[in-house]
């Protein structure tokens, strides 16, 4: 009987229904949002390059690539974009003094993706990336011979030929460096399994960054790990103020919701007045009136929240695609909190309107009024 | 055996003297009308007598209880438990068929029962008419199915204003014929009408004007029975016009 009720009552019900399944979806899909920006912020920042330094702590000049693999443990390795360690060394070409620098190419790929490189990444050995403040300077381009020369670790004279792979634009001093794989730079030094520093790029907020470089700090002697401020706080301030932005936002349109749905019942009440008022002159008491009510509100909430709970996915979605062009993960979590917040704010929606229900004089019905 | 006795009933709102010194006695199985031009207090007794409102003064006694006195919350238990009310203008809820209209009295009394509701509309004679919406029936049969709730929780007083206010002269038909039943079986209603031909089917026409009871006409030879003492009746309700 109150399924088919409803049914009969299908346009009044779809109005209402609407009214908060859309509240509903908004809601659902601003909550995703909300808990998914940090994320997908964090994911966008890891392109401003790596927000953690791995340096020699005290006196130390270097650090051993075993200190090196400890520190990484202690790296959460689902946030780890990428972990490049670097050794540095003077060199020169045609006499004039140049830095350069031995890396996981691969790795620096990851830890440096707004990099612009002209040409591409050394590939095999002998080839070199050079910065656009070399190639400047001496003239080289892509597929470019050139000859570093330098002392060694051991202090021998050492002469070595490499190709231009490609020319890097940074915007930094790494225009000044040239580029080349670990084993090449080990090769060249004659010497291996030491580097001055490791970039690290996380996807992480400034605090848990904190903690990490603490862990390290108390856990790996010999190393003292650096945040990289200049990214880690505009990210962080960043992060904030949009999330405050889409809490804002979750609030106001809780609100506009709840206004929504307790107008769309007042005037489901206001049209049922009469038979409210019918039902009481047949013996209803005020407790059934409101419990019918609630119930009804509850059943409407219930269902608006289920479409809600899916429609917010697809809308959440939608906006992550268009914003972040990365797609969002699904919070199996939020069905049931899309859900009972669905049926608490209708039901709350419901109050005023069923407290005014209860007030109807059965009285009306036979004055015919 | 008394079922409602009305002592010295006045009802005012603010200047407006509703009713004045009503005392009326109504037995077990009696069939009263209740007469009177508009503004003559009808609605205001038929209010009162359906616990839907409370006097100003005196008592009002309905199965040997007090009700004049009670909460609202009691009011709408007594309402539910001892009256079926029967109105002019049916007041059946649109969207539901003519059996669960007869349902939602069982739901607030009991619990809902269909084929005891199929039984209350069989004897109104429209068992064939159960699933239909009120928009679906005839004026005369939306009436029968008003009957038919006010019926289904077996009252001890049946209250009807202007049954026949809207329907023509073969439903008007119908519908007497049904209360006559009723009567003939033991019920006791009181009929608030305009029309005097509903009024003489009743044992005693009770004529209001300002508040007052003008007269009290016993109809003496009753055709459907019901052997009341309407002599009786007629000195306990001597009060000034």
């Amino acid at each position: 009987m109150v399924i088919s009720s409803l049914l009969r009552r299908r346009s009044r019900m779809i109005v209402a229904l609407l009214a908060v399944a859309i509240g509903a979806t908004i809601l659902s899909g601003l909550i995703t949002i909300y808990y998914d920006i940090p994320r997908q912020m964090g994911q966008e920042f890891r392109s401003y390059g790596a927000n953690l330094v791995i340096v020699p702590s005290g006196n130390e000049a270097t650090i051993s690539m075993d200190t090196v693999k400890k520190a990484a443990a202690y790296l959460p390795a689902e946030n780890l974009i990428g972990l490049a360690p670097y050794r540095y060394q003077t060199v020169k070409i045609n006499e004039q003094p140049f830095m350069a620098a031995g890396t996981d190419l691969a790795e620096a790929q990851k830890t440096s993706p707004y990099w612009f490189v002209s040409g591409r990444w050394p590939e095999s050995e002998g080839e070199a990336l050079i910065g656009q403040e070399v190639s400047n300077v001496i003239r080289l381009l892509p597929g470019s011979l050139f000859t570093i020369t330098g002392t060694d670790a051991k202090g021998a004279a050492f002469e070595r030929e490499f190709t231009v792979s490609g020319v890097v634009q940074t915007g930094g001093t790494e225009e000044a460096f040239i580029f080349m794989s670990l084993p090449d730079f080990e090769s060249m030094m004659d010497e291996s399994g030491k580097v001055d520093a490791a970039e690290c790029s996380i996807s992480a907020s400034g605090e848990t960054l904190a903690e990490i470089a603490e862990k390290i700090s108390a856990n790996v002697p010999g190393v003292s790990p650096r945040l990289v401020k200049r990214v880690t706080e505009s990210e962080g301030a960043v992060l904030t103020k949009l999330q405050a932005l889409v809490y804002l936002v979750t609030v106001i349109v809780l609100l506009l919701t709840m206004i929504c749905v307790a107008t769309t019942m007042m005037a489901v009440v206001a049209e049922r007045r009469r038979e409210i008022g019918l039902r009481k002159a047949l013996g209803a008491a005020n407790r059934s009136i409101v419990f019918e009510f609630l119930g009804e509100g509850a059943f409407l909430g219930g269902l608006g929240g289920v479409f809600g709970a899916v429609f917010g996915f697809v809308f959440a979605q939608e906006v992550s695609v268009r914003v972040f062009s990365r797609s969002i993960t699904f919070q199996p979590l939020l069905i049931p909190v899309t859900l009972v917040a669905s049926v608490a704010v209708t039901a709350l929606a419901c109050l005023i309107p069923v407290r005014s229900a209860t007030d109807v004089d059965p009285a009306i019905v036979l004055r015919g009024e | 055996m008394d079922l409602l006795e009305l002592r010295d009933i006045s009802k005012i709102y603010g200047t407006l003297k509703a009713l004045q010194n009503i005392n009326l006695t109504i037995k077990q199985g009696e069939w009263l009308a209740i007469m009177g031009p508009s503004g003559s207090g009808k609605t205001t007794m038929m209010n009162i007598i359906g616990c839907m409102d409370k006097p100003s003064a005196g008592s009002v006694i309905l199965d040997g209880q007090t009700i004049s006195r009670e909460s609202a919350k009691n009011l709408t238990a007594i309402r539910r438990d001892k009256i079926g009310l029967i109105f002019q203008q049916f007041h059946l809820i649109n969207y539901l068929t003519a059996v669960e209209n007869v349902m939602v009295a069982q739901y607030y009394h009991s619990m809902p029962d269909e084929k005891e509701a199929l039984l209350a509309l069989e004897r109104v004679g429209l068992a064939n008419r159960a699933k239909h919406l009120p928009s679906q029936l005839s004026g005369g049969e939306q009436q029968r199915v008003c009957i038919a709730r006010a019926l289904i929780n077996y009252p001890m007083l049946i209250l009807a204003d202007e049954p026949t206010g809207n329907l023509d002269e073969t439903n008007e038909g119908i519908v007497l014929e049904i209360f006559r039943q009723l009567h003939r079986e033991g019920s006791t209603i009181i009929v608030v009408t305009h029309d005097p031909e509903v009024a003489e089917e009743a044992q005693r026409t009770v004529v209001l004007e300002h508040g007052r009871i003008a007269h009290i006409h016993p109809h003496g030879s009753h055709p459907h029975g019901g052997g009341h003492d309407h002599h009786h009746h007629a000195e306990e309700t001597e009060v000034p016009a």
